[in-house]
């Protein structure tokens, strides 16, 4: 995992409210290099959405990036001016948004937008742009994609749509794309096609992925990596395997816990009671503390770093953040 | 497209029709035609003949039949104050109110829409502050009002540009006369069309702002954004294309109302146009003319009807499938 594409470094990420200021990300990092697929994780509200558009610049007011960095091969992002990152923006990282119904222009051509994109990051004449839209249209699977360039967006079905979106995110052969929840908004038929699709085109083109999404058998399908977020932070970040196969985090056994496999039998089908704390009422200690069943006094004080944990048998990589695996009093 | 096209205009036919019945049965009920064409010592034999005449003792449906029949070729009867065909007189006074109308509603139309997008785009700053406050002082007072200080300000203290009538006009073709053309014709048409306009303007402008705003926030312009498009192509090309939909709409529906409207503006500029001959007609009882001019308004809201559904249909693909089904 040597020099990856998009680093995140501490990454805080706070919303000026009227009730205060709220951190809705706190502290997060992750690397996520060539060709890798992260899976992203966690309840409603986690902050998953949140990461993703810190990453490619697009939070907006009253949001703000609030510390840490984002770089992308090792330069900083996170800083530059508006106009530099509108450069870098569809060019080198892209988004994929969870709605195809609403995430192209009613009023454009599928081909315009696809035209407007290529001619706003590239010196290709229009009849070149027009080319490349074709084969782009091709390439995600539109037939006939010399007719259906000249279609509006309501004339395509959801799920054609959403391969439009995707073709429009990677006209430009960006480094990096987060993807989220690119199918939920999909009929379930398509979805594992849609999926196949974003994972097929981003190892070809090496593409590195942040893909966010509620389905744990998406995940271990696709992902090679997998983060569990939880009340903004990261609760558990290791290889996919590893971490559906052996999660440490109780928040993360808990979610696994979910997806039935041929090992598990039916007393592991847990639901985890409770529900994730408001952004304005996070515990402190550890966040999750409230709802853990293996609490224990230092969880009520001290906030748990991710730590690759001593002692277990796990793969390198494999971080969590619970005082379980810190050593010392209460830990296994 | 045709259907929807068919089907809109047999609605616009229906509604002339209840139209034309409200002005016929004002013509027969609002007072008596006869009374108001003879003097007090006409005997009344000679009373009974002419209302036998003017087929006044027919059943109303041959009535309603002939009012229309005469609607139809533009002949709406005579005057009882001027006693010239009422046609000829909303001839004459058509281009004015016409022209006033058209030149409020541009007016409206072009900075109500640049007002209300740089609301949208700038909405924390002090110039869209100002215009949030201008506009609510153009929604609050009366047009009438409006005019009156405009005259105070720009007619009588600074001098600048004249308070009454239509200035200098030219006349084209048969009937119709056109102020466009020379200075003081020009200059005539700024205050009363600023005066008829500011209320659609602020409308517009606070519907534009308030659209603006919301298309900003919807996911095409999210996407548009994460695609790394040009601001000014996301702002005045994508999220303006959508704002303008329901605005042409709306415009398009002032339009009928600015011309409804331009009865007090031409009163209190003292502009010859249609509406103080309505104004007129309404002191005076004089029936033939208000039965036109409620035929005419209607007309107008009619066609501007028409019209907005059809254009709306232009610019919204979404529409022109939805009108082919
Ligand atoms: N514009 C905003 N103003 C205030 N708070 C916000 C804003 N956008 C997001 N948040 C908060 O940030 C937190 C994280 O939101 P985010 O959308 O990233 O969640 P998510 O993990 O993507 O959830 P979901 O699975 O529902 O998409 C939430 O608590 C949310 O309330
Ligand atoms: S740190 Fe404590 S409260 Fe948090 S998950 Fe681990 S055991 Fe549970
Ligand atoms: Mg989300």
């Amino acid at each position: 995992m040597s020099d990856p594409v998009i680093s995140v470094r501490n990454l805080c990420v706070e919303f000026v409210t009227r009730r205060g200021v709220l951190r809705a990300i706190d502290n997060v990092s992750f690397d996520i290099a060539k060709g890798e697929v992260l899976g992203v994780v966690g309840e409603s509200g986690a902050g998953k959405s949140v990461t993703g558009s810190a990453i490619i610049g697009l939070i907006e007011p009253p949001g703000r990036i609030a510390g840490g960095e984002i770089l992308l091969h090792g330069k900083r992002i996170d800083n530059l001016p508006q106009e530099d990152m509108r450069r870098i923006r569809g060019r080198k990282v892209a988004m994929i948004f969870q709605d195809p119904l609403t995430s192209l222009n009613p009023l454009y051509r599928v081909g315009e937008q696809l035209i407007e994109t290529i001619l706003t990051h590239t010196d290709l004449s229009p009849s070149a742009a027009r080319e490349r839209a074709i084969a782009l249209l091709a390439e995600v699977g539109i037939p006939a994609p010399d007719k259906r360039i000249d279609g509006y967006p309501h004339e395509f079905s959801g799920g054609m749509r959403q391969r439009v979106v995707i073709a429009l995110a990677l006209s430009c052969e960006p480094d990096f794309i987060v993807a989220d929840e690119p199918t939920t908004a999909l009929d379930v038929s398509v979805q594992a096609q849609i999926i196949a699709l974003i994972k097929k085109l981003c190892r070809e083109r090496g593409t590195a992925v942040m893909l966010v999404t509620h389905d744990m058998g998406v995940i271990a399908e696709t992902a090679d990596r997998v983060a569990v977020m939880y009340a903004g932070r990261v609760a558990e970040i290791g290889p996919v395997r590893d971490v559906v196969r052996h999660p440490l985090h109780p928040y993360a056994r808990g979610l696994m816990g979910a997806i039935p496999t041929l090992e598990t039998d039916a007393e592991r089908l847990t639901q985890i009671p409770g529900a994730m704390p408001r952004l304005s009422n996070i515990p402190q200690g550890c966040a999750f503390n409230p709802r853990c069943d293996q609490a224990f006094d230092r969880c009520h004080v001290e906030r748990p770093e991710p730590i690759e944990p001593q002692g277990e048998n796990v793969e390198p990589g494999h971080r969590v953040a619970c005082h379980l695996y810190t050593g010392g009093e209460g830990a296994r | 497209m045709l259907a929807f096209i068919i089907r809109r205009i047999a609605q616009s036919l229906f509604v002339m029709v209840a139209v034309a019945l409200i002005a016929f049965l004002m013509f027969r009920f609002v007072g008596d035609p006869v009374n108001q064409m003879v003097g007090i010592d006409t005997p009344q034999e000679e009373v009974a003949r002419l209302r036998e005449s003017l087929g006044l003792n027919d059943p109303a449906i041959v009535q309603f039949g002939r009012f229309v029949w005469d609607v139809l070729h533009f002949n709406f009867g005579v005057s009882y104050q001027f006693r010239l065909p009422v046609t000829q007189l909303l001839a004459e006074r058509a281009p004015a109110t016409l022209e006033l109308a058209l030149t409020a509603a541009i007016f409206a139309l072009i900075v109500g829409v640049i007002m209300g997008v740089y609301c949208a785009l700038n909405r924390d700053s002090w110039l869209a502050r100002v215009f949030q406050a201008v506009s609510l002082v153009g929604v609050s007072l009366p047009t009438f009002l409006i005019g009156i200080l405009l005259i105070y300000l720009f007619a009588v203290i600074l001098g600048w540009l004249p308070s009454n009538g239509r200035g200098q006009v030219v006349k084209i073709g048969e009937w119709w006369t056109t102020g466009f053309f020379t200075a003081s014709g020009l200059k005539a048409l700024i205050l009363p069309a600023i005066t008829l306009g500011l209320f659609q303007m602020t409308l517009i402008m606070r519907l534009v702002r308030a659209e603006m705003m919301e298309v900003m926030r919807t996911d095409y312009i999210k996407f548009a954004k994460a695609r790394g498009l040009r601001t000014r192509s996301i702002h005045f090309g994508h999220a303006l294309k959508n704002t303008l939909i329901p605005v042409i709409t709306i415009a398009g529906l002032q339009l009928g109302s600015i011309i409804a409207f331009a009865i007090i503006t031409e009163t209190v500029f003292n502009w010859p146009g249609m509406g103080i001959l309505f104004l007129k007609a309404v002191q005076n009882v004089d029936i033939p003319i208000m039965a036109a001019y409620l035929m005419l308004i209607g007309f107008l809201f009619v066609i501007i009807n028409l019209a907005v559904d059809l254009a709306y249909g232009l610019v919204d693909p979404r529409l022109r499938v939805a009108m082919r089904a």
